[in-house]
């Protein structure tokens, strides 16, 4: 396939793991992407690259970081008796205080599982004597779609079409990521998916502040590798720096309209991730124009929430601790079952090492 | 579909989209995000939407140099 399998000869991956060894600087480099999680662990890197290179997990996946709260309140939505919860596949399989929605569905309520917030639109226009509820989860790449979505639906004049927006940005985490007690990663693989959208200025602060060098890079394990090396090399060096190594799909400015129609329908609002709390700013929730669209300011009640015992997700969204490290994983939580969100995104970390990884079986 | 993978833009079509090709499934994706795209373009496609424009020459370097690397033979003889 075109711009595809260019990137995956075997000669490319193998001088990349040279120019890697070559090297000889050792590192603790945090992929943030759940996507990039994914592709490591299921091509097999990790172990190709250690011990000089420590490849550790962050929060950025959406379905992980959605807190139990929030759960909690996108099921009690769920159970009002003429709305419609419009959802993305792997959202309907996370636990929440009162189970899932999956569980919700077979208990009567309408949830249904769209690819697109376009879908959800269309549910609202066959649906005229239903509410339907689009549960907004994703960083910067998903929140623009679901931003047109919201556009499209007043266009369209549709008046039972509602968001409930989780959305999250990856900027602000990245600072509260840093500004943790126990914070040791000496480089970021930051997400290319999200950077297709920002471009590379959001991230400066990073080498700037902090002296932490970055690397927006691709989903290839070519590109991957890649990435791992300039980190690596901005480290010996002592030149940290924000690299764009996605060059062909990341441009230095991002996508203007993206972010415009992101910035059209959202402002930043206080947000509440799993594993790393209550983050200013870290949120999206829809302006005051779009106020009579807000599912979150519905009346609902929210069920108290308390710590599930046992599930490390925090610490395992925080690089903290690897999912084998968890007690429950492979044990009581695995991805036909899963305890914890980390084990039921294909972008989560639990996920991920459960399905590829060697100590993961 | 999956943003990491290009489609090709097939054919533009009304109401800001265009039916888009990848690994022989076709599919309409909305335009609303993505200003300038043409028939021929490589796009990457994310919840129904054009999000950008795989860059054709920054495709070649980024390749050049990966495969600069590879060019010493392989790593365990
Ligand atoms: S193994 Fe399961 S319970 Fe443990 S951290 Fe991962 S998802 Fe949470």
């Amino acid at each position: 396939m075109k711009y595809l399998d260019e990137y995956r000869s075997p000669a490319i991956l193998q001088g990349q793991l040279r120019a890697i060894r070559e090297l000889d600087t050792s590192a603790v480099l945090m992929e943030v992407c759940g996507t990039h999680t994914m592709v490591i662990s299921r091509s097999g890197l990790r172990p190709l690259l250690t011990p000089e290179v420590d490849l550790v997990s962050g929060p950025g996946c959406p379905v992980c970081v959605t807190s139990e709260r929030d759960m909690g309140r996108a099921l009690a939505l769920a159970s009002i008796e003429d709305v419609i919860l419009a959802t993305f596949g792997d959202m309907v399989r996370v636990p929440g205080p009162q189970g899932t929605l999956l569980e919700a569905s077979s208990r009567g309520a309408a949830v249904k599982v769209v690819y697109s917030p376009l879908d959800a639109v269309a549910l609202a226009r066959e649906n005229p004597d239903r509410r339907v509820v689009f549960l907004g989860v994703g960083f910067e790449t998903t929140a623009p779609t679901v931003a047109a979505a919201v556009l499209r639906a007043r266009e369209e004049g549709l008046g039972n079409f509602f968001v409930l927006s989780l959305h999250k940005l990856i900027p602000p985490a990245l600072k509260a990521l840093v500004h943790m007690e126990d914070f040791s990663i000496d480089g970021f693989l930051l997400p290319g998916h999200v950077s297709v959208v920002l471009g590379t200025e959001a991230y400066r602060f990073l080498p700037r502040e902090h002296g932490i060098p970055c690397v927006i890079s691709g989903f290839e394990p070519a590109d991957i590798l890649r990435a791992v090396y300039l980190l690596l090399r901005m480290k010996a060096e002592g030149k940290p720096e924000v690299a764009n190594e996605y060059s062909r799909a990341v441009r230095p400015e991002g996508n203007r309209r993206a972010r415009e129609t992101m910035c059209r329908v959202f402002r930043e609002a206080d947000a509440e991730w799993r594993g790393l709390g209550l983050i200013p700013g870290s949120g999206l929730a829809l302006r005051e124009e779009f106020a009579d669209l807000d599912a979150g300011s519905w009346e609902v009640e929210v069920p108290e929430v308390r710590e599930r015992s046992g599930c490390r997700c925090g610490d395992v969204l925080c690089g903290r601790i690897r999912p084998t490290e968890c007690p429950l994983f492979a044990r009581s939580c695995t991805p036909d079952s899963p305890f914890g969100p980390c084990m039921v995104s294909s972008e989560g970390t639990c996920a991920s090492y459960y399905l590829y990884e060697e100590e993961g079986r | 579909m999956c943003l990491a993978i290009p489609a090709e833009v097939v054919e533009l079509q009304e109401n800001e989209t265009a039916l888009v090709e990848i690994g022989g499934v076709r599919k309409v994706v909305s335009l609303m995000l993505l200003d300038g795209v043409k028939v021929g373009d490589y796009v990457l496609v994310h919840a129904g939407f054009a999000m950008e424009k795989v860059d054709r020459e920054e495709a070649e370097r980024t390749l050049a140099i990966l495969e600069e690397a590879a060019e010493y033979g392989p790593l365990y003889e």
